[in-house]
């Protein structure tokens, strides 16, 4: 899994970036090139880079453990979830959670890690709200 | 002299309360972003763009802030290469070299104090430069049609790779991507939507700044969860005085200035940057002066040759940034992204339009590199503290922070997937040796580059020969051809030799 796999999915995607490009809608004045040809050259450096990728691929990179994989996938996961539940739940909640499980994962014990999340999300809070007067999320409890 | 009257504007712009503040906050946000390993100028920079923004800080202000935070980091990146042996960010890699030996025979204080001075003569001598060289650049620029325009961004993408690189085909697939992305939202001269998939939060296109923070900041986060508990930051951080005596200075100075105008060079030709303008002082003033084999045990100017080269490159960086609109590496892209998300397109028209942006920009740095220098010498213990701030305590912060900065933009949390969608896009590329910064760049200037092919083709009638019709675009496009085929050619042979500067020193860098 490298370099051959990242060719691959160029070409893959070159050929759907094309595609995409030809359905682009025409309006009726147009300029001699219009809308689609800027993406058709960009496709075609897609396709033709990829190919080069694929033909002569580096040493593939040392991917990291199943078990450190799913943990990247479940990081993935948290930051999504925080986006979501963001708005609902107020920047403070949300913040402080998301930080204390990032403090957790990256080796902090889980005592600390918990009150480094809190601390993050209270000093941000701090600093760029009640300071700087940026607007965060409001969630029901108003912070 | 009339480059002198507008310097004179411009420290009228610069000297007031806020603006003053502002570049003190940057000094010191940007010397600890220097300072602390993992986070470089550009993700710092990057960070701070979306937050200076919903401020709702004005252009200058904004430039203020940022350029301070990037010369700060800068300065920065030496104090954990010479304390720790590991470079707070990529320029300050060859600082390592000699800066940790001096600091194992108990030479610390002196290596910090050479090393900050020698930024300083860096940055100094390479700001003059800016403000004699920028407007000369600018009267080219304005010879420019919009072919010239488009050779021009197709040179900045052809060298960005730059001349270290090995493998220009990724260097190119990146590019395509950025100016892939670029291409969705409504086309500007038709108003046609393209790529939306008729979803309307694409309709505006991707908003850079996600891009950006997603590919840069969220990214690290990810490498640092990946490599958690590998290289864990231990070591007692002793100083001692921060002096060093006037003789070892001035032994010092031919290589600091020998090193700046190398520097100044690297940071202004595109595709070299701060990195390989520090790799080449330190080189080149070992071959001048290394008659006793000192370098690499402990030689003071192997320490102020680099530090002077890279911060010379930054200032030499912002030449073709603000005169062309086009940058050279990736912190000074982020700055361009500033730029444009305050709605003021760099470029020569830039020089004649925002007089007072450009040249209270460049009053600024001269005066965050006098604030650099006061706070660096008598603060670096403070800096030097600040360093062993665990990663499972940093990379948090650094996320949220990620996420406040590009919430506050428009609150959106469609904003905030996207973004994690780059940081994973971004930490894929990385792991696959494919360079961020063409992406980057691509994602900035690709309208701008599509608007300038087909502007120049309406005035041809479509005729593709437009695109050649002066000296001036065949020169670019010439250039552009032998800055992409060069580094093929030399560059495995460049890049094998800082590979093998970086492994004498230890380091791991990604």
């Amino acid at each position: 899994m490298g370099d051959r796999a990242l060719g691959s999915v160029g070409l893959g995607l070159a050929a759907a970036y094309v595609w995409q490009a030809s359905r682009i809608q025409e309006s009726f004045i147009s300029d001699p090139i219009g809308p689609k040809g800027f993406p058709f050259i960009i496709g075609g450096l897609l396709a033709l880079t990829s190919l080069a990728v694929l033909l002569r691929p580096d040493p593939p990179p040392h991917w990291p453990r199943p078990a450190r994989l799913l943990e990247l996938v479940a990081a993935v996961a948290v930051m999504v979830a925080y986006a979501l539940f963001l708005p609902d739940a107020g920047f403070v909640i949300a913040t402080a959670i998301a930080s204390a499980y990032f403090s957790w994962r990256l080796g902090a014990p889980a005592m600390q890690a918990a009150l480094a999340g809190v601390a993050i999300a209270g000093g941000i809070y701090l600093v760029f709200h009640l300071a700087l007067g940026l607007n965060l999320a409001k969630g029901p409890l108003g912070f | 002299m009339d480059v002198l009257t507008s310097l004179g504007h411009g420290f009228a712009v610069a000297i007031t309360f806020e603006n003053l503040g502002l570049a003190l906050i940057g000094c010191l946000l940007g010397t600890i972003i220097g300072a602390l390993p993992g986070l470089g100028p550009s993700n710092g920079v990057a960070i701070l763009i979306p937050l200076s923004f919903s401020l709702g800080l004005d252009a200058t202000a904004a430039l203020i802030l940022l350029t301070s935070v990037y010369y700060g980091a800068m300065y920065g990146g030496r104090i954990s290469s010479i304390l720790l042996n590991i470079p707070g960010d990529e320029p300050a890699v060859m600082t390592t070299l000699d800066g940790y030996p001096m600091a194992r025979a108990g030479k610390a204080g002196e290596a910090l104090a050479i090393s900050g001075i020698a930024s300083f003569v860096g940055s100094f001598v390479a700001t003059w430069g800016l403000v004699f060289l920028a407007p000369q650049l600018v009267k080219v620029a304005l010879l420019f049609g919009p072919a010239e325009y488009f050779a021009l961004f197709t040179l900045a993408f052809a060298t960005l790779g730059g001349i270290s690189s090995t493998n220009q085909a990724k260097a190119a697939l990146a590019a395509a991507l950025g100016l892939g992305i670029a291409m969705i939202g409504v086309d500007g001269q038709t108003g046609v939507p393209r790529f939306s998939f008729g979803m309307v939060h694409l309709y505006d296109g991707v908003n850079f700044l996600v891009a950006i923070v997603g590919l840069f900041a969220l990214s690290e986060v990810f490498i640092f969860l990946e490599h958690r508990g590998e290289n864990a930051v231990h070591g007692s951080v002793s100083i001692g005085r921060p002096v060093a005596s006037w003789s070892v200075l001035k032994y010092c100075t031919p290589a600091m200035l020998r090193s700046t105008v190398i520097g100044f060079i690297a940071g202004v030709l595109p595709g070299a940057g701060a990195s390989l303008g520090s790799f080449m002082a330190y080189a080149s003033e070992k071959n001048i002066s290394d008659k006793d084999k000192t370098f690499g045990k402990g030689d003071p100017r192997g320490v102020a040759a680099p530090e002077a080269g890279n911060n010379a490159a930054a200032g030499g960086a912002l030449v073709p940034m603000l005169a062309l609109g086009v940058p050279g590496s990736g912190t000074t892209a982020v700055l361009l992204a500033v730029l444009l998300s305050l709605n003021i397109t760099p470029g020569p028209l830039l020089f004649t339009q925002h007089p007072d942006v450009v040249w209270g920009l460049i009053a600024a740095l001269f005066i965050a590199n006098f604030m650099l220098i006061a706070m660096n010498l008598p603060l670096v213990g403070l800096f030097a503290r600040v360093l062993l701030i665990p990663p499972q305590f940093l990379m948090p912060l650094v996320a949220m922070i990620s996420f406040v900065g590009i919430y506050g933009i428009n609150g959106s949390t469609f904003d905030l997937l996207v973004m994690v969608i780059f940081g994973v896009l971004g930490w894929v590329l990385r792991k696959l040796d494919v360079p961020l910064v063409p992406v980057i760049m691509g994602v900035l200037l690709g309208n701008q580059m599509e608007a300038n092919l087909r502007r120049a083709l309406t005035i041809s009638n479509g005729e593709w020969g437009a695109l050649l019709h002066s000296p001036l675009s065949i020169g670019l496009w010439v250039l552009a051809v032998v800055g992409f085929v060069l580094p093929i050619v030399v560059g495995k042979r460049l890049k094998s030799r800082i590979a093998r500067a970086k492994e004498e020193a230890g380091t791991l860098v990604d």
